[in-house]
C-alpha cells in the first residue's frame, strides 16, 4: 500500500520504512514555532528540568523559532513584561529565528516562516497555534499544539505518541471567476465539510485548480483547514513551491519535494469545481456557517478589516486597492488594513497600494495579527458587526461578546467598504 | 456522583471558555478567574466557588475547537472540573491529557443542568434520566502521558532515561 505525503513525511522524521493510518510515532521535530505564548513554553520547559539535575536546554536552538505577532506593539505592562522575559531566553539559549517587533522583519509568525524559507517541503513543523497549519502550502506536515507539548519539544526535539492520521483527498479544478479566489474556496470546502468534518485528520490538496495557485492562496487554504478541524492541510510541494522558496525567501539549498504514491489510502475524496462559485461568507457565530454571498449581502457593517495570516498578504492587499482606488469608504464605516508582514507593507508602499487604501479612508495599521483575535487594537463596541478577511468568527473573537463578524475574502471586503454592507464585488461598477 | 454545572451545545470554542483578551495571563493559578468570562453568571458561581471538585461540564460535539491556547484547559482545571462531552477537538483534547484534566469523551450523552452522572471505566450514567452511554476511550497513544501524570511529568522522565 502507498502512502499519502503526511504519511511519507512521518516515516522519514521517526527513521521508518513506512506507517500507516493509526501508528504512533515519535516524530523528530524540523521546526518548533511559538509567538508571544512562549512566555507559557518558557514556564513549562523550566518545570520539565525540575529535579533533574540538568541544566534547562533547548534541544536545538537553530530549530525554534520565536516570531512577536499577536500583541505588538505590547497592549498591556503584561503582554510587554512577557515579551522582555522572552527576549531574554531568546539571547540566553541562542535561538536565531527570532523575530522582534521591527518594522525591517516583523510580522505574522505564518508569514514569516515561509517568507525566510524556514519551513521545508517535507519538514515536520509544530506551532503553538492551531494556524500553524498554514505551512502546509510549502509540502510540509504543519500542525498545531498546545504550550506544554512545545515544551516537551524544546527539550527531547521530537513530538512524543503522534498518531498517524488519516488523510482526506481534495480534489479541484476549474478556474476561479473574477473576485473569487483561495478565500471563497476554503470557506465554501468548511461549509461543506463542517467545523468537525475533517478532525484528526489531514486535508491534502490536488488537482489543476490547486497546482496554478500561488503559495500565497495555498496558504489561505491550508491556514483555514484546522476550522474545519484538520490536524493540517497540505499542497504537495511542486514547481510553485520550489520557485517560491527560491524566488521569495532566498533559498540557495535542494529543495527535494514529497509526493503521494499513486495507490496511497484516504478516507474520503473531495471533489470541488470552483468555475461557478460565488464569493463565500461564514456568517456568525461559527466559521462552517457559509452562505454565498446572494444570501447575505446588504447587511451592514461597522468594520472592515483587511489582514490576518488568512489574507493579509500582498496579492489581497493589491485585490483590495484594485476595488478602492480613487473611491471613499462609505462614512460610517471604518476600514482597517494590517499587512501581514513589514515585508509585505514595504511591498504593498512600493506598488502603492498603501497610499491607494489610505487615501479611500483606510487606516492602515502596523504588521500583526491585529484585531483578530480581540486582543490589541479595533475591537467593536455593543451591537456592532464586523467584516473581515481574518480566520474566525466566534462570539467575542474581535474583543466584545455583543458584537458579531463575518468573514470573507479581500475582494468582497473592499467592495463592502465602499458601501458600508456586504457586497458582492461582482455587481459592482 | 456528581452533578452537571454546565450544559453545552456543539463546537465550543476555546474563545468561549477562555476568551482571547485574557490570553496574556498564563500562569494556571492565574488564569481561572477567566473561566467562561463571558457567560457571566456560570463565571461568578466558578470564582465563588460554588462547585465541588469533579462537578462536570457537558459539551456537544467537537468541544473545544479553535485556538491551541493550553488556558482553556488550565483555566478548567483550576477548578478541577471534568468535562463530558460528544467529541472533544483535537488540540483540546491533547492540552488536557497533557496538563491533567479529566475529559470523557461519550458520543451519546444528553444531560441537563442538574442532571447526576455517574462516570465508571468505561460508561456514563445519567442517574437523573436512568440512561445508560459508552464512552469512546481516550487515546492509547497517549496512555503514557496520562499514567505519568501529565506531559511535564512524563517529558522528565523521558530526558531522566536520556541522561
Amino acid at each position: 500500500m502507498g502512502m499519502t505525503v503526511v504519511e511519507k513525511i512521518l516515516a522519514r522524521a521517526a527513521g521508518l520504512p513506512s506507517v500507516k493510518v493509526g501508528d504512533v510515532v515519535e516524530p523528530k521535530v524540523d521546526l518548533a514555532m511559538s509567538h508571544e505564548n512562549a512566555a507559557l513554553v518558557i514556564n513549562q520547559f523550566q518545570e520539565v528540568f525540575e529535579g533533574t539535575g540538568q541544566a534547562p536546554k533547548v534541544w536545538d536552538p537553530s530549530r525554534i523559532a520565536i516570531i512577536f505577532d499577536h500583541r505588538v506593539p505590547a497592549e498591556s505592562p503584561k503582554t510587554a513584561t512577557n515579551q522582555k522575559k522572552i527576549r531574554e531566553f531568546v539571547a540566553a539559549n541562542g535561538i536565531t529565528k527570532f523575530h522582534d517587533i521591527r518594522g525591517d522583519r516583523g510580522g505574522i509568525c505564518h508569514q514569516i516562516l515561509p517568507e525566510y524559507g524556514y519551513v521545508r517541503p517535507g519538514f515536520v513543523v509544530v506551532g503553538t497555534d492551531s494556524h500553524t497549519t498554514s505551512h502546509g502550502a510549502l509540502g510540509a506536515f504543519s500542525f498545531g499544539i498546545g504550550a506544554t507539548e512545545m515544551a516537551s519539544a524544546w527539550s527531547l526535539g521530537i513530538a512524543v505518541n503522534i498518531e498517524v492520521p488519516a488523510t482526506i483527498k481534495v480534489v479541484v479544478k476549474g478556474t476561479f471567476p473574477p473576485f473569487v479566489g483561495p478565500k471563497d474556496l476554503i470557506l465554501h470546502l468548511i461549509g461543506r465539510l463542517t467545523a468537525q468534518g475533517a478532525n484528526y485528520q489531514v486535508l491534502e490538496f490536488h488537482g489543476e485548480t490547486i497546482r496554478k495557485m500561488s503559495t500565497s492562496g495555498r496558504i489561505a487554504i491550508c491556514n483555514m483547514s484546522v476550522e474545519a478541524g484538520a490536524t493540517s492541510g497540505i499542497v504537495p510541494g511542486d514547481e510553485e513551491t520550489v520557485r517560491y522558496l527560491r524566488e521569495e525567501a532566498g533559498v540557495t539549498e535542494a529543495i527535494p519535494c514529497v509526493t503521494a504514491d499513486a495507490d496511497a489510502a484516504y478516507v474520503q475524496t473531495v471533489e470541488i469545481d470552483v468555475s461557478a462559485l460565488a464569493p463565500q461568507i461564514a456568517c456568525p457565530h461559527m466559521v462552517d456557517n457559509v452562505k454565498p454571498i446572494e444570501q447575505v449581502q446588504g447587511a451592514k457593517v461597522q468594520q472592515i478589516v483587511i489582514g490576518s495570516c488568512t489574507n493579509g498578504r500582498l496579492d489581497d492587499l493589491a485585490d483590495a486597492a484594485a476595488i478602492l482606488r480613487g473611491k471613499k469608504v462609505a462614512e460610517g464605516t471604518r476600514m482597517l488594513v494590517f499587512p501581514a508582514s513589514t515585508r509585505i507593507f514595504a511591498q504593498a508602499l512600493d506598488k502603492g497600494y498603501v497610499l491607494d487604501l489610505m487615501k479611500a479612508g483606510a487606516v492602515v495599521m502596523n504588521s500583526g495579527c491585529g484585531p483578530c483575535l480581540g486582543v490589541h487594537e479595533g475591537a467593536l463596541g455593543d451591537g456592532e458587526t464586523a467584516l473581515s478577511t481574518t480566520n474566525r468568527n466566534f462570539k467575542g473573537r474581535m474583543g466584545n461578546p455583543k458584537s458579531e463578524v463575518y468573514l470573507c475574502s479581500p475582494s468582497v471586503a473592499a467592495a463592502s467598504a465602499l458601501t458600508g454592507v456586504i457586497t458582492d464585488p461582482r455587481t459592482q461598477n | 456522583m456528581a452533578k452537571v454545572i454546565l450544559s453545552l451545545g456543539n463546537d465550543i470554542s476555546t474563545d468561549d471558555i477562555y476568551p482571547g483578551r485574557f490570553m496574556a495571563t498564563v500562569l494556571p493559578t492565574e488564569t481561572p478567574q477567566f473561566a467562561f468570562f463571558d457567560r457571566t453568571d456560570f463565571n461568578a458561581r466558578l470564582k465563588a466557588r460554588e462547585f465541588p471538585a469533579g462537578a462536570i461540564i457537558v459539551g456537544g460535539e467537537n468541544f473545544g475547537c479553535g485556538s491551541s491556547r493550553e488556558q482553556a484547559c488550565s483555566t478548567l482545571k483550576g477548578y478541577e472540573v471534568a468535562v463530558v462531552a460528544r467529541s472533544l477537538a483535537r488540540i483540546f483534547l491533547q492540552n488536557s491529557i497533557n496538563l491533567g484534566l479529566k475529559v470523557v469523551i461519550c458520543p451519546g450523552i444528553e444531560a441537563a443542568e442538574g442532571d447526576e452522572l455517574e462516570i465508571t471505566a468505561d460508561k456514563v450514567l445519567n442517574r437523573t434520566s436512568g440512561k445508560l452511554y459508552d464512552q469512546v476511550q481516550l487515546p492509547a497513544a497517549r496512555k503514557g502521558i496520562m499514567d505519568a501524570g501529565g506531559l511535564i511529568p512524563y517529558t522528565r522522565g523521558r530526558l531522566m532515561a536520556k541522561a
